[in-house]
């Protein structure tokens, strides 16, 4: 299995007013073409800041990040991101918000005509070719979030990355997305790096389930390789001994060897989850 | 059983004409009622306290007065453009009776020069102003988004605004007049002197507002918005034009609606002092005329300017709902 991905040995660390933060330390993740790889972890332990390394858009303070063997400097179209809350442009249409990333990224390397059918197959392929010309504040947070995916997926990237992409949806919504998303990468075989706090999203979707350790100096704790034949169903799956097994292991690590003492705080953002994270673990 | 029936539904269909009958009365009563009953308290106690109040011009003009005096600047109006065709018809005469006379003649066509109405003197209001706060535009939103994408430039720019911002504009017009008469010399000038003290001054006091509501609007650019421009790798350019852009027109919107307020306001002031034949210059001259009238034609002026900056505003709020996207942002 041959390395698309390398993320080597990162460590990262945050200057604050009351000195150096480390929030991750020894990040160390090799992933193949292909591969499907969810992030799990309770919130404040890094998550994000690995993805963000990943996307370019955090520099890690040692170590770095190799994509076909060239390092990662700057954030590009090759690493597309779909960001948590959608981030679609509120003035455009959910076909100018694709049509913006694909002006982008195949200017020269497309005609108008190809363009626009690029545009439409994409939006088609997260089922959203219905609404192409509705503006974000005219269509469902689910909807939004699908246009997100069309955008990510217009720029033909090499690596995927998901923020929690399905995180602000309610539960109906959420399951609705991940059967889309698991359509999709059986059609694109895509290579997707995705932040989840849901353990049945994590085995659901992914060929492995990294788990992160609690920060600070988070790192990886456990890699879990998920065997199950594809496609998945969920309602099958929800008898599935092994289904089953993986999920228990997953919520093992969460909750026994990563038990986290959490302030009954309204701590959900990962900012002031990462502060409030810290204090704890000062106190304990 | 039938007819209990039909008298519930006479009876709810009779309700329901009722509610219809107060909404709308309410409705009414709101948008046109209450407004009427509001002026018409204010023209009563004006028409009062006007009649107890004696100045060196005479009594102060109360409503009926100041209508007198928009009918007889409107006459005023008349007779002056009758006048103009006139003067023009006799030019033309003895321009083609010269010419009749002497065919190598090359006849010599002179502009009217009689005084400005009550009425151009709006449109020379109206054209100043404008010209000041385009001006400002110009200068004040490619400024203020400079501030609102870098840090360094709103901290080195933002105490000057902050200090000028207060700055009245009889304050500066002195300063005005005398770097326009010294630099804008010229034998044949477009525009009067007078046009261009007035337009700048405008253009100071209304730059501010523009200037803090786009660095603002830039800068508080959500920041998933910003990473969407970076993951695209948008060039700086672009990124402005598809993202920055957009994001501030509705607080670049707001800013432009409070500066034109500011340049209405200002102007009226500017034009009296630098002698610009708006109406500032009216009022002022009607001051310094002292006539039994004055007092009237200024109150007239008064309602004019009034009516105008609330229509100024109008427009502002109109062009603000087409272009926005977020329409939760514009408000009356």
């Amino acid at each position: 299995m041959s390395t698309l991905l390398d993320i080597s040995k990162i460590d990262m660390v945050f200057p604050t007013p009351k000195g150096d933060f480390t929030a991750l330390k020894n990040v160390d993740l090799q992933i193949a073409k292909g591969e499907f790889i969810s992030l799990i972890g309770h919130s404040g332990c890094g998550k994000s800041t690995v993805l963000n390394i990943v996307a370019g858009l955090y520099q890690a303070t040692t170590g770095g990040v190799l994509l076909n063997g060239k390092e990662v400097r700057e954030p590009g179209p090759e690493r597309a991101v779909v960001f948590q809350n959608h981030s679609l442009l509120p003035w455009l249409t959910a076909y100018q918000n694709v049509e913006l990333a694909v002006q982008q990224v195949f200017k020269n390397k497309m005609t108008k005509t190809e363009r626009h059918d690029w545009i439409e197959h994409n939006l088609k392929l997260v089922h959203m070719d219905h609404a192409m010309h509705k503006r974000p504040d005219e269509i469902s947070g689910g909807m939004k979030q699908r246009v997100g995916i069309a955008r990510a997926l217009a720029m033909q990237p090499e690596v995927l990355l998901m923020d929690e992409p399905f995180g602000a949806l309610d539960a109906l919504t959420r399951a609705h997305m991940q059967d889309s998303l698991m359509e999709i990468q059986a059609e694109l075989n895509n290579t997707v790096i995705m932040i989840t706090h849901d353990v049945d999203e994590a085995v659901l979707l992914s060929d492995r389930i990294v788990m992160m350790t609690n920060g600070p100096a988070a790192t990886i704790g456990e890699i879990l390789e998920i065997d199950l034949e594809r496609p998945r169903n969920r309602v099958s799956l929800a008898q599935d001994a092994q289904y089953n097994q993986y999920r228990s292991s997953v919520l093992s690590f969460l909750y026994e060897k990563q038990r986290k003492v959490e302030v009954m705080a309204s701590s959900s953002k990962s900012e002031s989850a990462e502060k409030n994270n810290k204090e704890t673990l000062k106190q304990a | 059983m039938t007819a209990n029936t039909a008298t519930l539904n006479k009876n709810t269909a009779g309700q329901t004409m009722l509610k219809w009958l107060s909404t709308t009365l309410n409705r009414f009563g709101t948008n046109l009622v209450y407004p009427a009953i509001g002026i018409a308290l204010f023209l009563f106690l004006w028409s009062i306290t006007a009649q107890s109040i004696d100045t060196s011009l005479g009594k102060f003009p109360g409503p009926v007065a100041v209508a007198e005096q928009f009918e007889s600047l409107y006459q005023d109006h008349i007779t002056e453009g009758e006048k103009e065709v006139a003067f023009y018809q006799r030019q033309e005469k003895r321009n083609a009776a010269r010419v009749a006379k002497d065919p190598s003649y090359q006849p010599k066509i002179r502009a009217y020069t009689g005084k400005e109405t009550f009425f151009d003197q709006i449109i020379t209001s109206l054209v100043t102003v404008m010209s000041g706060f385009l001006l400002a535009a110009i200068i004040a939103i490619p400024l203020g988004i400079l501030m609102g994408l870098n840090k360094n430039v709103q901290a080195s720019v933002n105490p000057i605004v902050q200090i000028f911002k207060p700055v009245s504009p009889l304050a500066w017009l002195p300063l005005v007049t005398m770097v326009v008469s010294a630099l804008y010399v010229s034998d044949d000038p477009l525009v009067s002197k007078s046009f261009i003290n007035s337009m700048i001054t405008v253009s100071l006091c209304s730059l501010w507002p523009m200037v803090i509501n786009t660095s603002l609007g830039v800068a508080s650019l959500d920041k998933d918005l910003v990473n969407v421009s970076k993951v695209l790798r948008l060039s700086p350019l672009t990124h402005v034009k598809k993202i920055v852009l957009p994001a501030s027109v509705p607080m670049i919107f707001t800013g432009m609606r409070l500066s034109l307020g500011v340049a209405w306001m200002v102007l009226i002031a500017a034009e009296m002092l630098a002698q610009n034949p708006g109406l500032g210059k009216f009022v002022w001259d009607e001051f310094q005329n002292g006539s039994s009238e004055s007092l009237a034609r200024i109150m007239a002026a008064v309602i004019v300017i009034g009516f105008i900056g609330f229509l100024l505003d109008r427009t502002m709020l109109q062009l603000q709902k087409m272009v926005s996207w977020d329409k939760s942002s514009v408000s009356a």
